[in-house]
């Protein structure tokens, strides 16, 4: 509507507050279409709750977002996904109770099929079995869809966190904190799938693993109790004094960001 | 640490991925054999009993089909709800009228009571469904509680002497009236297996897979951007349907319906039959409805109308003795087998 150029996504002041506790506090950001961009900052920094209000699941208290041109301040959480909005949850949040199969397939259902049809169709479940299955094998849980979610181990539910999210067909896909619990093989596997994902996806993630940030991110942006204190490549983040201060406290840029180089 | 989990849980389940899609559960060819042989012995009861258990057995069927429905709501989508006698009562009492004023077929009888019930619970459906947990149960029961007072001051059914006169059932239009008591039941049974085999398959459509995601993780079927209150007010349509044809089984069956048959100890017989018979099984909760029909009508008889009483005391003992109700007893011996191998 207002926005032009490239951004697919346009916040603009946005805030939100818990009570007194202001968790996002005036955050003003474009992210561009296709973009590979992290966000990182300390423990309660506000990242998860900035990524709540995107996606919907939270009010903003004042504020806006433009998602692909439109304004999505007042939509839905699932509206918001079904224009192609879509997280994944720090905390695991899957259907603990069906199977790996069935998770995957609500999500492929839902944006490929009929989700609400009351009886079987042998053809177009069968499709949809099959994109799930696709789904999962590019996330390495090939060789169990019938285990149930319940009885996966940690990193193994975060990567039925990441298939399901693709398999929604998404725009914009928000990580948070994909890799926490993942093995390092498990890791690995996440920043391939990233960088392979097509470019009309745009990904933000939120990481406190910086060797993964830096792989992956072509843009940083810093939040530190609810303001963004910076924007830039990683060059300018890694050299960024701001960042450093708020970050760990510490100015020395070796503690910070001597693993990642 | 976590390396080593997800390892020695791949080789766990190693043996059972030769087949994709073997989910634990029994061969489908074993199901249909159990179920067939199922069929058969309930298709032979006639043979065997007495007028009086069979129609007891009747009810039961009735009764059960019931509890399906609520087991769709309480067991599939994870909504425990009260107010399916509402429904029930929706068929029984269309039933009854159709038959006096209308038609005699139960084929009719059947179609405008499913309508009914599906109607009826399609309307309250749109207000229920959009509370959860604890509000939605006292709603649903005060759905219950309203239906049972509407009918019980409505004269033209009776009020509270309920809806008497209804002629037997044929079931085609003009059809022969049965009057055989072991014919009756045929068509009372032949309606459970009407019932039951959409509740099936119901179950194992993409909406049966929406309602278990609705139970699972509500909120996370909204993140996945389906609209669930679309998903859960359709599934309380169907289950109303369901509900309503269970009513005009029952209608068939007695030839009567009052009030009283949709009262609060009916709504709270068909919940227990659902836990009894282990939540989210279509099958254990039908068992759960036999048994509660056989402890409360046939037992009970034998002490002077403690049948309730004795309800209580099974429910009690079912509950430690069969946590996950009867359902889980299967579980519970292929988890043994398969920790064996
Ligand atoms: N539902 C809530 N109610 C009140 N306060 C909340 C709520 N959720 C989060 N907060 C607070 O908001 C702040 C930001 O939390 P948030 O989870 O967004 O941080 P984060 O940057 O994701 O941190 P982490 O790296 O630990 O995941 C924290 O101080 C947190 O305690
Ligand atoms: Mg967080």
């Amino acid at each position: 509507m207002t926005t032009t150029d490239t951004s697919i996504l346009d916040i603009r002041d946005l805030t939100l507050s818990f009570g007194s506790l202001t968790a996002v506090d005036r955050v003003t950001l474009r992210v561009d279409e296709g973009a590979r961009h992290a966000l990182i900052g300390p423990n309660g920094a506000g990242k998860s709750t900035l990524f709540g209000v995107l996606a919907g699941r939270l009010r903003a208290t004042s504020g806006q977002i433009f998602f692909n041109g439109q304004d999505v301040t007042a939509l839905s959480e699932a509206e918001r996904a079904r224009n192609g909005l879509v997280r994944t949850f720090q905390h695991s949040s899957l259907f603990l109770g069906m199977s790996v199969l069935d998770n995957v397939g609500l999500a492929v259902e839902r944006s490929t099929s009929q989700p609400k049809r009351p009886w079987p169709s042998r053809r177009r479940d069968r499709a949809v079995t099959d994109a799930a299955m696709t789904h999962l094998e590019s996330v390495g849980l090939l060789s169990r869809p019938s285990a149930l979610c319940g009885a996966l181990s940690h990193g193994e539910r975060r990567q039925v966190e990441v298939a399901m999210v693709l398999a929604c067909e998404p725009r914009m896909v928000l990580f948070d904190e994909p890799t926490a619990g993942m093995s390092v093989a498990e890791t690995n596997r996440f920043a391939e799938i990233v960088e392979s994902l097509p470019r009309k996806v745009t990904v933000v993630v939120v990481e406190h693993d910086l060797d993964i940030v830096f792989r992956l991110a072509e843009r940083v942006s810093v939040l530190a109790a609810g303001k963004l204190i910076a924007d830039g490549t990683p060059e300018e983040i890694r050299t960024n004094d701001a960042v450093q201060e708020a970050y760990l406290g510490t100015s020395s840029n070796e503690a910070l960001f001597g693993a990642a180089s | 640490m976590s390396a080593t989990n997800t390892l020695s849980g791949l080789t766990a389940d190693q043996p059972g991925t030769t087949k994709l899609f073997n989910t634990g559960a029994p061969r489908p060819a074993f199901r249909l054999f159990v179920a067939v042989v199922i069929l058969l012995i309930l298709v032979a009861l006639p043979f065997f009993l007495a007028p009086y258990p069979l129609s007891l057995a009747g009810r039961a069927l009735a009764f059960g089909l019931l509890v399906v429905s609520v087991d769709l709501l309480t067991g599939v989508m994870g909504m425990p709800s009260l107010g399916q006698v509402a429904y029930f009562g929706a068929g029984a009492y269309t039933a009854g009228l159709v038959g006096i004023h209308l038609s005699s077929s139960g084929l009719v009888q059947l179609l405008i009571g499913t309508l009914a019930g599906a109607a009826l619970a399609l309307l309250t459906g749109a207000v229920a469904v959009r509370t959860a947990g604890i509000v939605f149960l006292m709603i649903t029961l005060a759905i219950g509680e309203l239906a049972h007072i509407g009918v019980d001051s409505l004269s033209v059914v009776g009020a509270s002497n309920g809806l008497a006169g209804i002629p037997p059932v044929s079931v085609l239009p003009g059809g022969e009236p049965l009057t055989v008591p072991g014919y009756l039941y045929w068509w009372v049974l032949a309606v459970f297996v009407i019932g039951f085999c959409a509740a099936v398959i119901l179950n194992r459509s993409p909406l049966g897979r929406s309602m278990r995601g609705v139970r699972d993780g509500e909120l996370r079927l909204r993140a996945l951007g389906q609209n669930t209150y679309s998903v859960k007010l359709i599934a309380y349509t169907i289950a109303g349907g369901v509900a309503g044809a269970a009513g005009t089984a029952w209608v068939a069956q007695t030839q009567f319906i009052s009030p009283g048959d949709l009262g609060f100890d009916m709504a709270a017989f068909a919940l227990l039959s659902v836990v009894l018979g282990g939540a989210g099984s279509l099958w254990g909760p039908v068992i759960g409805a036999g048994l509660v029909i056989f402890v409360r009508d046939w037992l009970g008889g034998y002490i002077e109308g403690r049948g309730t009483l004795l309800l209580g005391v099974v429910f009690v003992i079912a509950v430690y003795v069969l946590p996950r109700g009867v359902a889980g007893i299967k579980g519970r011996s292929l988890r043994r087998k398969s920790s064996d191998s």
